[in-house]
């Protein structure tokens, strides 16, 4: 590796700022109805805002070599193919939630 | 010799090819989290997508506030655990040792909050089991929703102990004098392992505490 990158105390501050900021924006998007599936997708998008702010500046990954960003990448695509290749299962089978048709049916309640 | 050559492995060339093996070996671990966690967040998706209803319904239990700050109080711990490591780098090693400390603290904070949460639910019956009382309209989902809950924010509460455990480790050998500028690789890694543990609770909060507010 490189020498070492010195990353400023001030990023850091800003960043803590930032990510601050973002959950307070999270939980308060959260409480407004935004129709449809933008309620999920706010607080999802905001979540990898955050998780990418961690990564990049805590994480030093921003400041690391190309080899360290593959092994990061790869971990992230690997979890990307599992969700994605699941739900597009899920979500195009011809029969799905039961919460939509009948509530008491599905997992058999106490 | 320096401080880094001192601790070199005979199998690396110098201590630079060292440190860039550490950073790699310690994603290849990570990414065996990010799987390990993955699986979690995989059935969380594929169980909300069936019983959307059920699961704000049940999400709405949580107490959001406890969450938000749990949330604030981690954001915190990784700020002052980036701090560590720039001190480390910097050699200060009394900023380093109180940039831990306080890390050590937020993490303890943090635990603090969930057990009493944990308590609420399990006076409110919402603990899975054979004591989980629901509405019957949601009650079947909504013991999966608390299933997943407590698997995910244990889990997470798990690696937070550990956390704090390697925390210790590194409070011990900072005090013996073991990092300088040339070698704090062990801050570097536990500190990433401490960042990893705050990304996946930036998952958690909106999943869990947040998915049922706007209705």
């Amino acid at each position: 590796m490189k020498a070492e990158p010195h990353v400023s105390l001030r990023v850091y501050v800003l960043v803590f700022a930032a990510l601050i900021a973002l959950t307070l924006l999270t939980t308060g998007v959260a409480f407004i109805d935004l129709g449809g599936n933008l309620n999920s997708i706010a607080a999802v998008a905001i979540a990898v805002c955050k998780a990418l702010l961690v990564i990049l500046y805590f994480m030093h990954v921003r400041y690391s070599d190309r080899l360290t960003w593959v092994f990061v990448g790869a971990g992230f695509f690997w979890l990307l193919l599992l969700i994605g290749g699941t739900m597009n299962d899920v979500l195009t089978r011809p029969v799905r939630s039961p919460d939509t048709a009948s509530t008491s049916t599905g997992v058999s309640p106490r | 010799m320096s401080k880094a050559e001192a601790v070199r492995a005979h199998q690396f060339d110098d201590s630079g090819q060292q440190h860039e093996a550490s950073w790699i070996g310690m994603w290849v671990f990570l990414a065996t989290e990010i799987m390990f966690f993955g699986g979690m967040f995989m059935g969380y998706i594929l169980y909300r997508s069936l019983y959307p209803a059920a699961f704000a319904n049940a999400s709405n239990h949580l107490d959001v506030w406890l969450g938000g700050i749990n949330t604030a109080v981690l954001i915190c711990s990784s700020f002052t655990m980036a701090s560590a490591v720039h001190s480390a780098a910097a050699g200060k090693r009394r900023t380093l040792v109180s940039c831990l400390l306080l890390t050590m603290a937020l993490g303890l904070v943090f635990l603090g909050i969930k057990f009493s949460e944990y308590y609420v639910k399990f006076v409110e019956h919402l603990v899975p089991g054979i004591s989980f009382v629901y509405e019957q309209r949601f009650a079947g989902p909504a013991e999966i929703f608390f299933s997943f809950y407590f698997a995910m924010t244990g889990m997470h509460a798990l690696h937070m102990i550990i956390g704090i455990g390697l925390l210790t480790y590194l409070v011990v050998n900072s005090l013996r004098g073991r990092f300088s500028p040339s070698y704090h690789t062990p801050v570097e890694m536990i500190g990433l392992y401490w960042h990893f543990v705050d990304i996946v609770w930036i998952f958690l909060f909106p999943l869990l505490y947040l998915v049922g507010r706007h209705l």
